[in-house]
């Protein structure tokens, strides 16, 4: 397959790209929804209907939101480096360095097959521990697929809300494991690697046409992973949305039950999915009535915490650290899901 | 030339690789393509980001994948 940014390599080419990509974008955006309306009429009324709608309609929406704001993060995160973000943390104290970690974590360019090596070289460059776990609990808690969907589909306040709540859980999180001093349960080759010369920042010297043929990349490579996800969600989403009983999940997991939130953060944690797959599901059973705090909370422990993770940090991680890791940002989660269940 | 992919098998690291072979396909260049997979080879590395590219031991790439035409640039330039 010919990748998208092989195409743009000339600075000129990559300004035609914005320039018909941008308008194009806006224009499928603003023409998604009366289309809908037009292409399925009266139809809409049937349950039938009211499904396909919500299938066409959201997933074209999100896909537009998904590649807009993959595109941004990208440009934004090639002005950013794990190398230079190990330099910025390097030598702070914990508190200070634990919330800038957590704020570096949602910049810094970052994947969970990358997790392994930036521990390592996080805590091997000395980096204090707390300090390298409330980075590593940001980056995959706030995301661009999780701001791009709940942008979507709640708004700016609910998104501002998300992104706050996992910034601060994720600095309290590293900031109490490095409290509870925890380095005897870190593997000990990672204390004994040795760092060979200077680390390489790999987004020095870059021009903007490379910036925009980053974010083009970025685009195709995380669209063409996560669609999969998205339109299963959608498709789980628009039966809900369809078909289940108006008061099932409210009755279930309504605001009435005491236990709801630790309940979806239970079942959240063993799950795996993406946050394109799981904010669908997680709309439909919003509108079917159920709590903001309990659903951020399922989402949450289904976004930072997985098996997969758990299994790729033991390499460097003693299971006591692992299950500490773990127990402390379910516990910062299920905390969020009350507070918001309240205030809301 | 000795050329690594560093990488831990991620879907980045197999795209790196391709996109090497295809570049020295390109120069007509005949290389062996060694694949580095140990976390804490790829740290020492100083590479925290995969995936990784190393040319006679000299890291090139680091967490991104570079175009086919970007790589035929770099290994021209490793060369001299």
């Amino acid at each position: 397959m010919i990748a998208l940014a092989d195409r743009v390599t000339t600075p000129k080419a990559a300004w035609v790209t914005v320039a018909i990509g941008l308008p194009a974008w806006f224009a499928l955006y603003s023409l998604n929804e009366p289309f809908w309306a037009w292409a399925l009429g009266g139809a809409t009324a049937t349950s039938w209907g009211a499904a396909l709608q919500f299938f066409c309609y959201d997933s074209i929406k999100v896909l537009l939101l998904l590649a807009g704001i993959i595109f941004l993060v990208a440009i934004v995160r090639s002005f950013t480096s794990v190398e230079r973000t190990r330099a910025l943390l390097g030598g702070k104290r914990a508190g200070v360095g634990n919330v800038l970690a957590a704020c570096l974590g949602v910049v810094t360019p970052f994947c969970s097959c990358s997790a392994v090596p930036a521990f390592i070289g996080f805590v091997a460059a000395g980096v204090p521990l707390g300090v390298t776990m409330s980075f590593l609990i940001a980056s995959p808690l706030i995301n661009e697929i999780a701001i791009a969907l709940l942008l979507g589909l709640f708004g700016v306040g609910p998104t501002l809300l998300y992104v706050g709540s996992g910034l601060i859980i994720a600095s309290v999180a590293g900031y109490v494991i490095g409290a509870l001093k925890l380095e005897r349960f870190v593997e000990p080759f990672v204390y004994e690697t040795k760092l060979r010369g200077k680390p390489r920042d790999p987004n020095a010297h870059l021009t903007w046409p490379d910036r925009v043929a980053i974010g083009l990349d970025e685009v195709q490579s995380i669209v063409g992973k996560t669609w999969p996800y998205l339109l299963a969600g959608i498709a789980l989403g628009a039966v809900i949305h369809g078909w289940a009983p108006a008061d099932f999940f409210a009755t279930v997991a309504g605001r009435d039950n005491p236990f709801a939130v630790l309940i979806a953060v239970a079942l959240g944690v063993p799950l795996y999915s993406n946050a394109a797959g799981i904010l669908p599901v997680v709309e439909a059973l919003h509108d079917k009535g159920l709590p903001m705090g309990t659903l951020l909370a399922f989402m949450m422990s289904v976004v930072a915490l997985s098996l997969p993770e758990m299994i790729i940090l033991r390499r460097v991680l003693k299971p006591r650290l692992i299950a500490t890791f773990v127990g402390v940002t379910a516990v910062g989660i299920v905390a969020t899901g009350y507070l918001f269940n309240a205030i809301l | 030339m000795e050329i690594l992919v560093l990488g831990s098998g991620c879907a980045n690291c197999h795209t790196l690789e391709e996109r090497t072979a295809a570049a020295l396909a390109r120069l007509g260049w005949e290389a062996s393509i060694g694949h580095v997979r140990e976390p804490d080879e790829i740290a020492s590395y100083g590479v925290m980001r995969t995936p990784g590219l190393v040319v006679d031991g000299d890291v090139v790439v680091a967490g991104r994948v570079p175009t086919v035409e970007a790589l035929v640039a770099l290994l021209e330039g490793v060369r001299g």
